[in-house]
C-alpha cells in the first residue's frame, strides 16, 4: 500500500519527482537528462474519442512501439478530453507540440514509422483548421486558433495529464491548494478567499460561492454534507463531463476544500449514469486519493477527516436541481421541493448542504493556489474568472471553449468557432439550454456576463452553446425544448406539469399551420403565468425558449401562422416534397431510401413519383439525389 | 406475470444486502438489479422496499420517475438515439425515422420480434460527433453521413434470421 | 416560542417562529385557499394554489410551505397573486373530467369550489387529458384518475397515518398518475380498506363503492323483507350530509329518514355490538382462564383485521374469532329473527349502515360465509345512507321527528354498543361486563375513563376481581405498530388490545361525511373528532342500561336460541376465521 502523505515535503518530493515524466509537455524549461528525454504520445480517451476507438488506437500504438522497441523512449498516455471531440480522436505528440485530428487505429503503425522513427510531420492527420483566415492545415498546438483565444483555468489539465494517475495531478501542482488550505488557513480565510475572488455559481444561476458557504458554515450543528452537481444535464452541453474525464482529482481537490471550509466530512458526486467514463475515473480517482490520504481521516496530518461517494442518476433532468438532487442521493423520486428551506440550512437528510457545480469547483483549488486577486482580475466588474462553454451546433469547430468573462459571443462563434459550415447563415445562438434563450446576430457583440445575458432574455446556464442557422427554424426549436421540458418535468406542481404541456400544444399547432394570432398572445400570457407560479426552476425557466424567440424571430411565428410557411423548411407539415420529373434519372435511390416507401418509378426507365399521402417529410430523399431533382415547398 | 427463476432471486439478494448498510441505497440497487437482469422485476422492488424501510409503491414510484428503469425486459439489442438539443439540431430526428424503419420499434418501445429496443436518450456528452447512437454499447457519431450504422443493423438483423433459422 | 412580525394584506401579524404564511393566515382569520396541503398529514407545495407574493421574492411562494420570517410582507390577494392562483387552477381543470353533474363529489369537492370561490368562467386552456384509469376492482374504493389532481394527500394519508403506503406517484411529467403498484387495484396490494385515503381525497378520484342501487331494487321488491341496521357512528355523523354541524346526534332522525325510505325494519347495529361483547368477552375470559393466546385482540374493525392478514399473519391467533357487530347481527336476523317471525330467510336482505368501507369488502369475505345466506346483503357508508335519504326526498334531516328503532327482538341496546363508535369504545363495553360478569354484581363505575379520548395510543391497569391486567388501546395503524412489534417480540405486558383500523375509531370512518381541509385547517380543525365522539358518549351517558349483558332482548336471544356465549351454535354464527394473505396478488 502507498504510503499516506502527511507533510508538504513529503507532497513536493513526490511532485519534483513526477514532475519530470511531465516536463516535455508543461511550458517551464527545465533541461532534461538524455534519459528523461521521452517522447509522449497523447490520445484523447474521452467519451467522444473512445467512440472514434481511440482505446484501440492506443492498444495499437503500444503494440507498435514494442515492435520498433522504442518502449523505454516513447510513452503512450492517455488523456481526457481536448475540447475538440468532433475532430477525434486526437493525438497529441510532444516535445513536437504535433496535433494530429481524426486518427484510426489503422493509423498507429504510421505514426510510429513516420513521425517516431522518421521524424516527419504526417500531412494526413494535421487539422484543417476553419478558425485561421487563411483556412490552412495546421499541426502546431500553441497556433490552432480553437486554442489560441482561449484561456484555460478550469480546463488546464484537461488534455495534458493522464486524469487515471494521480502523480501526474501531483506534478501541475495537485494538491499543494488542499495543504495550505487545511494546514496553513481556517475555514473562514478559505471562504473569505473565495468570496474576495468573485468566483459565482457555474451551474446555471451564478450565485455568490463564497456566500453559499457561508450559508452552511453559519449553520448550527456537526453534520453537514457538500455535494458536486455532476448531472449535467443540458442536452447538448458537455463542460462537466470533460472535466470529469480529463482531471477528476481537480473536482476532488475542490470538494475536499470546500467540506473543510463549512465543516462537512461526508461528500457525494451526483452524476448521470450517461457518463460511464466519467465515473469509471472518478472511482480511480477516490480511491487514488485514499490511498494517498487526501481523502478518509486526518487527512494531510491536519486532523481533517472527509470522504465521497458517488451517487448515480438515472435519467432525470430535472435531477440537476439542487433539491430534486437531493431528493435523488436519498433514493427518492427526484421531485423538487420549495425553497426555503434552503439546501444550505436543510438539505441531504435534512442537515446542512452546499452544492456547486463541477466547474465551480474545478476552479476552487487554482483560487487558493492563485490568490483571489489573481482570479478577480479575470472577467467583469461582476463576472469575474473564466467560463467554458460547450459550443454546438451549426458551428465548424464544435468543442469546448473557455474564455474570459465579457468576451464577446461573437469572439466565441467566429474566432474560435469558424462560423457557421458550409456557408450558411448565422441565424442565433441558444444559451442556457432548456432554460434559456435564443439570442440573434444583433446581440453577438454583448459581452457575456451572468447580466447581460439575462437582459438579453437568455441566461448563461452551465454553458452550452448551440449556434443555429439558416436551415433552423425557431418554432421548431421552441417546440423542442419545450418538448424536452414536457419530458422532464417532474409533474409535481401545476403550473409545469400542464402549463408546459398546453405551451407544448400550441407550439405544436402552429408548427402544423393550425395557429392563430391569438394564440401567441395567450402563450406568451401562460409563458408569464407559469414562471410566476412553477414551484422549482425548472418550470420557472421553462418558457424562456419561446419568450425569447417570440421576442427576437415573432415573424417566424407570424409566417407560421399567417402564411402556412415554415421558412427554414423544417416544420414537417408545412412542406412537401415532389420530384421534378425534368431532372430525375430515374436512379432509384431516393426510392430505397425512403422510410416510408412513399416513391415509386422504375429504374432506368421511368421518372420517379411522391406520394404525397404516405410521406412522412423525412428529407432523406432529397439528400440522397444526386441530381437535385427533389423539390420541398 | 412470470416467476423469476432462482438465481435472478439470489442476485436480486446479493445485491440488496451489499447496499442494505449505506443511505438511500434505493437508487444504486435498481441500477444494479438492472444491469444484471436488464429490467426490474417485481420482486426486486419487494425486497427493496423491505430494506431500504419503505413501501413497494415509493420504489415502484422511483422505477416509474427515472426514464433509465424499466419494468420490461429489453429486446436483445438496444439502440439509442441521442436527441440532446446538439444532435436534434443536426438531424437526430432522421435518425430515429430510419431506425424505427429498420427495426421496426417505437421510440421508447421495444419491436415485435423483441430484437430491438430504440430508446431516445438525452445527451451522451459526444455532442462533438452529432448526431449519436449507440448500438448495444458501441457509439457512432455523425451518424447521418456514411452508412456505418444502418450497415450495422441491417448485419444484426440477418444474423439474428440466421441463427433463428438455423435453430 | 419565539414571535415573528409580518404584514398580511397590509395588517400587522404576530407569528410564531416556524409558523408558515399559511398558519399566520389561518390564525389572523384571513383565508388562503388550498388544495394539496393537509394539515398533519403532507404538505409537498405541489398544486400552487395557495400562493401568495411576498415582497422581495423574484416568484409567487406557497403559503403552506413558507415559513415566515422577520419583516415579512405578503399579499394573499394581490392581482398578481389572484391571477397565479386562477391561471393554476385553471391548468388543472384542463386535465380534468369535469363531469361534476354525475360525480358523486359533487357540491362537495373542494376543486369545485375553488372554482366558484376565483369566479372561473371558462375553459381557458383546453387540451390532451392524462391517460386516465378507472379502476373499480375491489369492492371497498373507487379510483378514478380522471379526477385526480396529484395532491398526494392520500399517499400521504395511507403512508403517515396509516403507516402502509399502498398508494404512490407513477411515472412523471403530464403522465404522473397516483395509484397502487402498477397502477392496478387496492385489491391487489396490501390495502386495508380503511377509506382514510377516501376521505382526503378533495376530489372524487377516490370514492367508496356505490351499493345504493342494490338496495333501492331491494326495497322495491315484494319479495324482500329489507332490514336495515346503523352502526353507532353514523349518527353521530349524518347530520353533517344535511348542513347540521359536526357532532350533532341525530338518531332519532336517522331512524325516522331510513324508515321512510321503505325498509322493512330499522335496527341499531348495537345489538349486534352488545352480542360481541358477550362472545369477544367470554372468550377472553375463556383465554386467561384456559392459558389461551394473550394478548387478545379485538376484531370489530375490518379494516384492521385485513391489516393483521397482510402485515402480520403470525399474529392471527391474537384476533379475537367474533365476527364484528353487523356481520353478527346479520347472522341473527336470518336465523333467530326469521324463525321468530316464521320467513324464509332467503327472502331478508340485510342492509348494513356503516361509518366504513372495510365492511363493504368484509361483508364478501369467504371465511365469513359460514351461514347459508350471506350475513349481510348490503353495505353502505354514511355518505351513501345520506345520499339516499336525499334521493328519498328528504332534504331537512333535523325537520323530522324523532323515532324509534324497531323493538322486536332485536331492538334493545346499551349505552356500551353506542360507544363502540370511538377508541377505546369496545374496550369500555367489553370491561363493563367482563367485569360485572366476574365480580357478579353491578358496577360501581361504568365509565372507564382511561379508555377515552384522541390519543393515538392509550394503556391502563384494570382490576378485574382483584386481578390487574394491563390493557391498551389504539386507532390507526402507525399508532397500533409498536404495540404489534411488541407482541410480535413476545415483550407485550398486554392482556386485552383494542385496535380500531381508523384513527380515532369509526366516527373518523372512511364511510363518514367528508370534512374538509379548509375546515381542518380552520378553527374547527381536527376536533370534529372529539366532536363526533363526544355525541356517542352523550347517548350513552342517557342511556338507562350501560352494560352490554344487561341487554334483555340479548338475554333473551342467548335463552331461546343461542345458549351460552361460544356455545356451537354461536361458534358457527358468530365466529369466524382469519387467513394469512399475500401482501401482493400481483405476482402469483
Ligand atoms: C432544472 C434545473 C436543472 C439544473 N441542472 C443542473 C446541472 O445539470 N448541473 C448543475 O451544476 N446545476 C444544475 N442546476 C443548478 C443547480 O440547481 C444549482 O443551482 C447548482 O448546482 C449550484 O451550483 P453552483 O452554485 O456551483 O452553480 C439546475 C437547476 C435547475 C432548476
Ligand atoms: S416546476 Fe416542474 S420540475 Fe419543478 S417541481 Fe414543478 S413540475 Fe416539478
Ligand atoms: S421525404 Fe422522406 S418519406 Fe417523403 S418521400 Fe422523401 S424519403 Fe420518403
Ligand atoms: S434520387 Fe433523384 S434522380 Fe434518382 S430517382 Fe430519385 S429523384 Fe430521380
Ligand atoms: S371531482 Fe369535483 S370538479 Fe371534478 S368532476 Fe367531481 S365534483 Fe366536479
Ligand atoms: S351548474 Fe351550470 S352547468 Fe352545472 S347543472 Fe347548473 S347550469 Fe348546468
Ligand atoms: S384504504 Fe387505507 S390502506 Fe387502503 S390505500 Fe387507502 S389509506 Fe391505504
Ligand atoms: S387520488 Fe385524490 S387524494 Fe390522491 S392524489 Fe389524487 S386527488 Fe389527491
Ligand atoms: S375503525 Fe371503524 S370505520 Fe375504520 S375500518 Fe375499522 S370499523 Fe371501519
Ligand atoms: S473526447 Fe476526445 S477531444 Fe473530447
Ligand atoms: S446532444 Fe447528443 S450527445 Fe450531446
Ligand atoms: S401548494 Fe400550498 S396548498 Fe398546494
Amino acid at each position: 500500500m502507498t504510503e499516506k502523505i502527511r507533510t508538504l515535503e513529503t507532497l513536493r518530493k513526490i511532485r519534483e519527482k513526477e514532475r519530470i515524466h511531465l516536463q516535455l509537455r508543461l511550458d517551464d524549461k527545465i533541461s532534461l537528462t538524455e534519459e528523461d528525454q521521452h517522447m509522449n504520445i497523447l490520445v484523447c480517451a474521452g467519451t467522444g474519442c473512445t467512440a472514434g476507438e481511440s482505446a484501440k488506437l492506443i492498444d495499437q500504438l503500444n503494440e507498435e512501439i514494442k515492435e520498433a522497441d522504442l518502449s523505454d523512449r516513447v510513452r503512450v498516455i492517455k488523456t481526457g478530453c481536448f475540447g475538440f471531440c468532433q475532430k477525434g480522436p486526437i493525438v497529441a505528440i510532444y516535445p513536437d507540440k504535433v496535433f494530429y485530428t481524426h486518427v484510426k487505429p489503422d493509423n498507429a503503425k504510421q505514426i510510429v514509422q513516420e513521425h517516431v522513427i522518421g521524424g516527419r510531420i504526417i500531412q494526413d492527420l494535421q487539422m484543417f483548421d476553419t478558425s485561421r483566415i487563411d483556412g490552412s492545415k495546421i499541426y502546431d498546438i500553441d497556433k490552432i486558433g480553437f486554442y489560441e483565444k482561449q484561456k484555460r483555468i478550469a480546463l488546464r489539465n484537461c488534455g495534458r495529464i493522464n486524469p487515471e494517475e494521480i502523480y501526474e495531478y501531483i506534478a501541475v501542482d495537485g494538491y499543494e491548494a488542499l495543504f495550505h488550505a487545511l494546514n496553513e488557513m481556517t475555514p473562514q480565510d478559505v471562504i473569505d478567499q473565495i468570496k474576495a475572488s468573485g468566483l459565482r455559481g457555474r451551474g446555471g444561476a451564478g450565485f455568490p460561492t463564497g456566500v453559499k458557504w457561508q450559508f452552511e458554515k453559519n449553520q448550527p450543528g456537526n453534520e453537514k454534507y457538500v455535494i458536486c452537481n455532476a448531472d449535467e444535464g443540458d442536452p447538448g452541453a458537455f463542460m462537466d463531463r470533460s472535466l470529469l474525464e480529463g482531471d477528476p482529482h481537480a473536482i476532488l481537490e475542490g470538494m475536499i476544500i470546500m467540506a473543510y471550509a463549512v465543516g462537512a466530512h461526508h461528500g457525494y458526486i451526483y452524476i448521470r449514469a450517461e457518463y460511464p467514463i466519467a465515473v469509471s475515473r472518478l472511482r480511480i480517482a477516490i480511491r487514488q486519493a485514499e490511498e494517498m490520504g487526501f481523502l478518509g481521516r486526518n487527512i494531510l496530518g491536519s486532523g481533517f477527516d472527509f470522504d465521497l461517494e458517488i451517487r448515480l442518476g438515472a435519467g432525470a433532468f430535472v435531477c440537476g436541481e439542487e433539491t430534486a438532487l437531493i431528493a435523488s442521493i436519498e433514493g427518492k423520486r427526484g421531485m423538487p421541493s420549495p425553497k426555503p428551506p434552503f439546501p444550505a440550512v436543510a438539505g441531504v437528510w435534512g442537515k446542512p448542504t452546499s452544492i456547486n457545480n463541477v466547474e465551480t469547483i474545478a476552479n476552487i483549488a487554482q483560487i487558493i493556489k492563485n490568490g483571489p486577486e489573481w482570479y478577480a482580475e479575470m472577467g467583469t466588474e461582476r463576472s469575474k474568472g473564466t467560463k467554458v462553454f460547450a459550443l454546438g451546433g451549426k458551428i465548424n469547430n464544435t468543442g469546448l471553449v473557455e474564455i474570459p468573462m465579457g468576451t464577446t459571443l461573437r469572439e466565441i462563434i467566429y474566432d474560435i468557432g469558424g462560423g457557421c459550415p458550409n456557408g450558411k447563415k448565422f441565424k442565433a445562438v441558444q444559451t442556457g439550454g432548456p432554460s434559456g434563450g435564443c439570442l440573434t446576430e444583433k446581440e453577438l457583440d454583448t459581452p457575456i456576463t451572468y447580466e447581460n445575458l439575462i437582459e438579453a432574455g437568455s441566461m448563461m446556464g452551465s454553458g452550452g452553446m448551440i449556434v443555429l442557422d439558416e436551415d433552423n427554424c425557431m418554432v421548431d426549436v421552441a417546440r423542442f425544448y419545450m418538448e424536452f421540458i414536457c419530458d422532464e418535468s417532474c409533474g409535481k406542481c401545476t403550473p409545469c406539469r400542464v402549463g408546459t404541456k398546453r405551451l407544448l400544444e400550441m407550439l405544436t399547432k402552429i408548427t402544423a399551420g393550425e395557429g392563430t394570432m391569438d394564440m401567441l398572445d395567450e402563450m406568451e400570457e401562460l409563458c408569464r403565468e407559469i414562471k410566476d407560479t412553477a414551484l422549482c426552476g425548472l418550470g420557472q425557466t421553462a418558457p424562456n425558449p419561446i419568450l425569447s424567440t417570440l421576442r427576437y424571430f415573432r415573424e417566424e411565428y407570424e409566417a407560421h401562422i399567417l402564411e402556412k410557411r415554415c421558412p427554414a423548411h423544417v416544420c414537417k407539415d408545412l412542406l412537401t416534397y415532389s420530384i421534378d420529373p425534368t431532372k430525375c434519372r430515374a436512379c432509384s435511390l431516393c426510392a430505397r431510401n425512403c422510410p416510408a416507401e412513399a416513391i415509386t418509378g422504375k429504374p432506368g426507365k421511368e421518372v420517379y413519383k411522391i406520394d404525397p399521402s404516405k410521406c412522412i417529410k423525412c428529407g432523406l430523399c432529397m439528400s440522397n439525389c444526386r441530381f437535385a431533382a427533389i423539390e420541398r415547398n | 406475470m412470470e416467476k423469476l427463476n432462482g438465481s435472478a432471486l439470489a442476485t436480486i439478494d446479493a445485491i440488496v444486502a451489499r447496499h442494505r448498510n449505506q443511505a438511500g441505497p434505493c437508487i444504486e440497487m435498481l441500477h444494479e438489479v438492472q444491469n444484471e437482469l436488464g429490467y426490474i422485476p417485481f420482486e426486486a422492488m419487494e425486497k427493496i422496499a423491505e430494506a431500504t424501510n419503505s413501501s413497494v409503491a415509493e420504489v415502484y414510484g422511483v422505477v416509474m420517475f427515472y426514464a433509465q428503469f424499466t419494468t420490461e425486459p429489453k429486446g436483445r439489442h438496444v439502440i439509442n438515439v441521442c436527441l440532446g438539443t446538439a444532435c436534434y439540431v443536426k438531424g437526430a430526428q432522421q435518425l430515429i425515422d430510419r431506425v424505427q424503419k429498420l427495426t421496426g420499434a417505437q421510440v421508447n418501445k421495444t419491436s415485435a420480434d423483441g430484437l430491438f429496443s430504440l430508446d431516445a436518450t438525452r445527451c451522451l456528452g459526444a455532442c462533438g460527433l452529432a448526431p449519436v447512437c449507440i448500438i448495444d454499447g458501441k457509439v457512432y457519431g455523425n451518424a447521418l453521413l456514411g452508412t456505418n450504422f444502418t450497415d450495422e443493423i441491417r448485419r444484426i438483423i440477418k444474423e439474428e434470421r440466421t441463427t433463428e433459422s438455423a435453430s | 416560542m419565539a414571535e415573528v412580525h409580518i404584514k398580511i394584506n397590509n395588517q400587522f401579524i404576530t407569528a410564531e417562529q416556524g409558523d408558515t404564511i399559511l398558519d399566520a393566515a389561518n390564525r389572523s382569520g384571513i383565508q388562503i385557499p388550498t388544495l394539496c396541503y393537509l394539515k398533519n398529514v403532507i404538505r409537498t407545495g405541489a398544486c400552487r394554489v395557495c400562493l401568495v407574493e411576498v415582497k422581495g421574492a423574484r416568484a409567487l411562494l406557497s403559503a403552506c410551505t413558507t415559513p415566515v420570517s422577520e419583516g415579512m410582507e405578503v399579499w394573499t390577494n394581490s392581482e398578481r397573486a389572484i391571477r397565479g392562483r386562477k391561471t393554476t387552477v385553471e391548468l388543472i381543470m384542463s386535465n380534468h373530467n369535469k363531469n361534476c353533474l354525475s360525480c358523486k363529489r359533487n357540491t362537495n369537492c373542494e376543486l369545485q369550489r375553488l372554482c366558484a370561490e376565483l369566479g372561473i368562467r371558462q375553459n381557458r386552456f383546453e387540451g390532451e387529458h392524462t391517460q386516465p384509469t378507472y379502476e373499480d376492482a375491489s369492492w371497498g374504493i373507487v379510483r378514478d384518475t380522471s379526477k385526480c389532481v396529484l395532491c398526494e394527500r392520500c399517499i400521504g394519508t395511507c403512508a403517515n397515518v396509516q403507516g402502509i403506503g399502498i398508494l404512490g406517484l407513477q411515472n412523471r411529467g403530464f403522465k404522473t398518475i397516483c395509484g397502487p403498484v402498477y397502477n392496478g387495484s387496492f385489491d391487489d396490494v396490501n390495502c386495508m380498506q380503511c377509506g382514510q385515503c377516501v376521505i382526503a381525497c378533495p376530489v372524487g378520484a377516490l370514492t367508496e363503492k356505490e351499493e345504493i342501487h342494490s338496495v333501492i331494487t331491494a326495497i322495491n321488491d315484494p319479495d324482500k323483507i329489507v332490514i336495515c341496521q346503523t352502526a353507532p357512528a353514523v349518527r353521530a355523523s349524518l347530520g353533517e350530509e344535511f348542513g347540521l354541524p359536526i357532532g350533532t346526534l341525530v338518531t332519532g332522525k336517522m331512524v325516522a329518514a331510513l324508515k321512510r325510505c321503505g325498509f322493512d325494519r330499522v335496527y341499531d347495529t348495537n345489538f349486534g355490538a352488545d352480542l360481541t361483547i358477550m362472545e369477544e368477552g367470554s372468550e377472553l375470559l375463556r383465554r386467561i382462564q384456559n392459558g389461551g393466546t394473550l394478548p387478545m385482540f379485538t376484531s370489530c374493525s375490518p379494516g384492521w383485521v385485513r391489516y393483521v392478514e397482510y402485515q402480520y399473519p403470525e399474529l392471527l391467533s391474537h384476533l379475537s374469532s367474533a365476527k364484528s357487530p353487523h356481520m353478527m347481527f346479520g347472522a341473527i336476523c336470518k336465523t333467530y329473527w326469521a324463525q321468530k317471525h316464521n320467513v324464509d330467510p332467503s327472502k331478508i336482505f340485510v342492509v348494513s349502515i356503516m361509518p366504513c368501507i372495510a365492511k363493504k369488502s368484509e361483508a364478501r369475505r369467504p371465511e365469513c360465509e359460514t351461514g347459508d345466506y350471506p350475513d349481510v346483503d348490503a353495505v353502505l357508508t354514511t355518505r351513501e345512507a345520506g345520499r339516499l335519504i336525499k334521493m328519498y326526498g328528504i332534504d331537512e334531516l333535523d325537520a323530522l321527528e324523532d323515532e324509534n328503532f324497531d323493538m322486536d327482538f332485536l331492538g334493545e341496546y346499551t349505552g356500551a354498543g353506542v360507544i363502540f363508535g370511538a377508541t377505546g369504545g369496545v374496550m369500555e363495553a367489553a370491561l363493563r361486563t367482563v367485569k360485572q360478569k366476574l365480580e357478579n354484581k353491578p358496577l360501581e363505575r361504568v365509565d372507564f375513563m382511561e379508555c377515552r379520548g384522541m390519543a393515538g395510543v392509550k394503556e391502563a391497569q384494570i382490576d378485574l376481581n382483584g386481578e390487574k391486567i394491563w390493557i391498551a388501546i389504539a386507532s390507526s395503524m402507525t399508532c397500533a405498530k409498536p404495540l404489534l412489534e411488541d407482541v410480535r417480540a413476545g415483550i407485550s405486558k398486554y392482556v386485552f388490545i383494542e385496535i380500531m383500523g381508523c384513527p380515532g375509531g369509526c366516527i373518523n370512518g372512511g364511510g363518514q361525511s367528508i370534512v374538509s381541509a379548509r375546515k381542518k385547517h380552520g378553527t374547527i380543525g381536527y376536533t370534529y373528532k372529539d366532536r363526533r365522539m363526544k355525541a356517542l358518549y352523550d347517548e350513552d351517558r342517557f342511556k338507562e342500561k350501560r352494560v352490554s349483558m344487561d341487554n334483555v332482548q340479548l338475554q333473551k336471544l342467548y335463552e331461546d336460541f343461542l345458549g351460552e356465549p361460544g356455545s356451537e351454535i354461536a361458534e358457527k354464527l358468530l365466529h369466524t376465521t382469519y387467513s394469512p394473505k399475500k401482501k401482493f396478488k400481483i405476482v402469483q
